[in-house]
């Protein structure tokens, strides 16, 4: 069984006749850090979108687990969901609820509405979700709202709630892009180490180039809807850059 | 010609004047003159001289209706704000499909197209007279104001936070309680306290149609002509009013969220 994430042929279109996505097709290994970069409104954001099918495709197939994605129905596409984590360019927590709240409803696909709702989670679910804050640098603030962070401790929540869905997959939607430069490289940091450590594939979204060059294994390039890259952080040549972006005062 | 710097709008002219045209044709028509109005002033001074001083005649009969009024407020802001819940979700377009809203919608128009003293009217003709016609006409009008405008806080929340908890797997009903109701709670709780303090206003009305509370109280002192005994209880009312909307108000202000039930 192919434990990556297998892409074949994949295509979205919101309206008839103009295609967001024109037949992506895409392997993933097992242990993968892939950074996805491209110009604004090129289908990176749906691409990852479709791959837990909060967007769904038009055509093409998804391949993950051994499982096909595109045709779930919903139970089995919840309980596939509940494997992928995703962390989000603006958050995306509860903003009303608690820190502690935010990391724990990772764990929402794995339990009754019922116990959801009373709070009621396992003990070792609170243990990680304490272990968790401290691994992001969150430590003493699991009762502070999610609205009373900063923009770099709301992606570190949103990261703690990606990994205590015990995913096998993490993508990530330009998680460093409402972020400043520091701040960036340090979430960006604690995203990969948690990759490294859960031994997981992670896809991220990213207009910074500098950044995807430093932390991903592999880049793809993506320019209107279809991979025109897909190689190695060093392979990015300008000539490459221009094909990806267009246009070329940019680079100088 | 030197140019315009305000563009001449005739039709907004011709609007205005149809509206006045209109204003006067209405007043002639119903005979509102100058006279009668010094007539009716006259009339009103006789009246208000035989209201004071204010006196109790039947300080059971006040009592027993001041409280059948707070009962029937409490009891119908209970039921309505239970069936409003669900229903504001029901109605709500950014969590359900089109057959589940538009039936659901349907019926909170039908519950706020009628005035609650034409609901309260149907209510008696149907379960007969007293307070339980009284509770269900404010059950009603409960259920249409709340009922919108939970739908409209649940159509204004932000999708982010609810696709983030999407993302996580969680069953539909987890959907609702981490994703929406986090951010729609306060203010549903800010339209409630308000519909308490409207229903309260209202439970001294119905019973003009028999629908139970001081109404009825109040309307057979004007059949006696007890003008006296009619000030009493007006008095008695707009106390009971104030009480209730400053309780409401300390309830709001305690659990933090104000006119719009934001709590930021």
């Amino acid at each position: 069984m192919h434990l990556g994430l297998s892409i074949r042929n994949l295509q979205k279109s919101y309206a008839v006749g103009k295609p967001v996505l024109r037949g992506i097709s895409l392997e993933l290994g097992a242990n993968e850090v892939v950074a996805i970069i491209g110009p604004s409104g090129t289908g990176k954001s749906t691409l990852i979108r479709c791959i837990n099918r909060l967007v769904q495709p038009s055509s093409g197939e998804i391949w993950f687990q051994g499982q096909e994605l595109v045709g779930l129905g919903r139970k089995p596409l919840r309980e596939m969901r509940r494997q992928i984590g995703m962390v989000f360019q603006e958050y995306n927590l509860v903003e009303r609820l608690t820190v502690m709240e935010n990391v724990l409803s990772g764990r929402l696909g794995y339990m009754s509405a019922w116990s959801a709702w009373l709070r009621r989670y396992r003990q070792e679910d609170i243990d990680l979700a304490f272990t968790l804050l401290d691994q992001v640098g969150l430590t003493g603030f699991e009762h502070q709202r999610a609205d009373s962070l900063s923009g770099g401790q709301r992606q570190r929540v949103g990261i703690a709630r990606a990994v205590m869905q015990h995913p096998k997959l993490l993508l990530a939607d330009e998680p460093t892009s409402s972020l400043d430069p520091k701040t960036s490289v340090e979430v960006m940091q604690i995203l990969v180490d948690m990759g490294k450590r859960l031994q997981i594939p992670i896809v991220i979204n990213m207009h910074d180039v500098v950044l995807a060059q430093r932390f991903a294994s592999r880049i793809i390039g993506m320019s209107e809807g279809a991979v025109v890259y897909d190689g190695a952080p060093s392979g990015l040549t300008q000539q490459i850059l221009q094909s990806i972006y267009g246009g070329e005062e940019w680079l100088h | 010609m030197a140019p315009l710097a305000f563009e001449r709008k005739p039709l907004v002219w011709l609007g205005w004047a149809i509206g006045l045209a209109y204003l006067l044709f209405a007043a002639a028509q119903l005979d509102i003159t100058w006279a009668r109005f010094i007539l009716g002033l006259d009339n009103g001074a006789k009246f208000l001289g035989r209201m004071f001083p204010p006196a109790i005649l039947q300080p059971d009969s006040m009592a027993r209706g001041l409280l059948e009024s707070l009962e029937i407020s409490i009891l119908a802001s209970f039921l309505g704000v239970v069936l409003a819940l669900p229903i504001g979700i029901f109605g709500a377009r950014n969590l359900m499909p089109s057959w589940v809203t538009l039936p659901i919608r349907g019926l909170v128009a039908v519950c706020r197209s009628f005035h609650p003293v034409i609901v309260a009217i149907i209510f008696v003709k149907a379960v007969g007279f007293g307070a339980m016609a009284g509770i269900l006409t404010l059950t009603v009008a409960s259920i249409g104001f709340i009922g919108k405008l939970f739908t409209e806080a649940i159509e204004e929340i932000s999708p982010k936070q609810v696709e983030a908890v999407r993302a996580t797997g969680a069953p539909f009903v987890s959907l609702l309680t981490y994703g929406v109701f986090p951010q729609v709670m306060s203010r549903f709780v800010g339209f409630a306290s308000y519909q308490v303090d409207s229903n309260l206003r209202n439970s001294t009305m119905v019973g003009i149609v028999g629908a139970g509370g001081i109404g009825g109280t109040l309307f057979s002192a004007f059949q006696r002509y007890d003008y006296d005994f009619v000030c009493a209880i007006v008095l008695a009312i707009v106390a009971m009013i104030m009480v209730g909307e400053t309780g409401a108000r300390w309830v709001r202000k305690i659990l933090g969220v104000d006119a719009r039930g934001s709590d930021d």
